[in-house]
């Protein structure tokens, strides 16, 4: 099936759901149980149009992308320390479980009370995204070919050039993949610490406030938004890092 | 300086690989280490590398910042071109690495392979870009784990000049399996 073909039929699929929804939407007829697709349209073109949409969409990405960044370098440095010296990697390890398994709104009551709303999304998404690049990073370190690791020895390669030629290649893959998920979560976390502590001009306090008007067509714009924002920042940084990856550069190429 | 070998042995689950193994090798000569598999050759290779120690003997003479390799496996980074592969060992103060690695390179392969990734080379380029590796750092002793694997004999003849070329006066150790590489090398014939 050519390009063409499998466009056209992806967006006839697309199609045949949205006019399902709209069509749900007419029976239901009660725009506070269910919206249509229109009427979401409409209300993401209401929002557009307010300066304060902008301020708000600036606040959650820069609150929640800074979350994620410190994480990704923080995850790196602490998995490369734990790798070089095990007795740290022993040090992590019970704060490590204890941030995967305590739940999400546990963390964002206890930010709250510690740091108040107007970073919560930044702490919540560091705690969600540090454990993915912790653990991801030592497993790509761990991937790395030992028999390139001692032909490394025998050409008394410098610690600068291991990293570049032999453990970049294999950590990016894993780090890849961990971001894939990461990234995701930590938009989901981000909004969700928003919507519990509220803080002024998030995209958590518009869907607290879609509640409390009962404006579902504002909760379905806003939820869009988060969509578009989460998947176009899940492409740039991926794709940022796949520049770095020779490896993932490679099979790109094979691939396309 | 010479490298002295004593009573080298070394064992793997109880099994002796190496036994008492003795050997006086001499600069400016090329040794090919003949034997079947299995006889201890790589052992005796990683030993010299510092890759594995040996259970007891002595080793004299050997300057292990002084030393290169070919391995059994070309151990190259497979997503970085043969250029790449070739400067990552080189040392960062001999300067102009990179157009003296590709010069290297073109004495055995064919231009257009030099800056593809290593990952699309086929398996007698990529033996070749791992033997200009092992021949383009400084070194004092060479060791090649049949470094003529996967090469067809035209290529073998033209790789057998450039090491001859490249290793004048130095200590060359080649294990192989042909006795005629011992002649096309004019090497000295020893058996493990």
């Amino acid at each position: 099936m050519n390009a063409g073909i499998l466009r056209f039929k992806k967006a006839g699929i697309i199609l045949f759901w949205l006019l399902i929804w709209q069509a749900a939407s007419t029976a239901v007829h009660n725009s506070i149980i269910l919206v249509g697709p229109l009427d979401v349209i409409l209300a993401l073109f209401n929002q557009i149009r307010l300066a304060d949409f902008w301020k708000t969409i600036g606040f959650s990405f820069g609150k929640i992308s800074l979350g994620f960044l410190s994480a990704f370098a923080a995850g790196i440095l602490a998995g490369t320390a734990a790798c070089r010296y095990p007795l740290i990697g022993d040090f992590l390890s019970p704060l490590m479980a204890l941030m995967k398994s305590v739940p999400v709104a546990s963390f964002v009551i206890l930010a709250l009370i510690w740091a108040g709303s107007e970073n919560l999304s930044v702490i919540i998404g560091f705690l969600v995204v540090f454990p993915i690049i912790y653990i991801q990073t030592i497993a790509g370190i761990k991937s790395t070919d030992q028999q390139l690791l001692q032909m490394a020895d025998v050409f008394q390669m410098s610690e600068a050039k291991r990293f570049f030629y032999l453990y970049r290649p294999a950590l990016l893959p894993y780090l890849a993949s961990g971001c894939q998920v990461a990234l995701g979560m930590s938009w989901k976390s981000g909004i969700a610490a928003e919507v519990i502590g509220v803080p002024l001009h998030s995209i958590g306090e518009k869907l607290y406030l879609s509640k409390i008007y009962l404006s579902t067509a504002d909760l379905f714009a806003w939820t869009l938004v988060i969509i578009l924002l989460s998947a176009l920042f899940e492409s740039f940084f991926l794709w940022l890092l796949s520049l770095a990856s020779p490896g993932i550069r490679q099979k790109k190429k094979e691939v396309g | 300086m010479e490298l002295v070998i004593r009573k080298l042995c070394k064992s793997f689950d109880g099994h002796f690989v190496l036994d008492h193994v003795n050997l006086h090798l001499v600069p400016g000569n090329v040794y090919c280490l003949m034997g079947p598999s299995g006889s201890g050759k790589t052992t005796l290779f990683h030993i010299l590398l510092g890759l594995v120690s040996a259970d007891s003997g002595e080793v004299n003479g050997l300057n292990r910042e002084r030393i290169s390799a070919v391995f059994q496996e070309n151990r190259l980074c497979e997503a970085f071109t043969p250029v790449e592969n070739v400067t990552m060992v080189m040392p960062s103060s001999s300067g102009n690495n990179k157009s003296k690695a590709r010069e290297a390179l073109k004495r055995l392969l064919p231009e257009e392979s030099l800056d593809r990734p290593a990952s699309t080379l086929s398996g007698g380029m990529k033996r070749r870009v791992a033997i200009i590796r092992a021949l383009t750092v400084p070194f004092d002793m060479v060791i090649m784990d049949e470094p003529f694997t996967g090469l067809d004999e035209e290529t073998k003849q033209q790789v057998i000049t450039y090491i001859k070329e490249q290793s004048a006066g130095k200590l060359v150790l080649i294990s192989t399996h042909q006795e005629e590489d011992v002649q096309l090398l004019n090497g000295i014939k020893i058996h493990l």
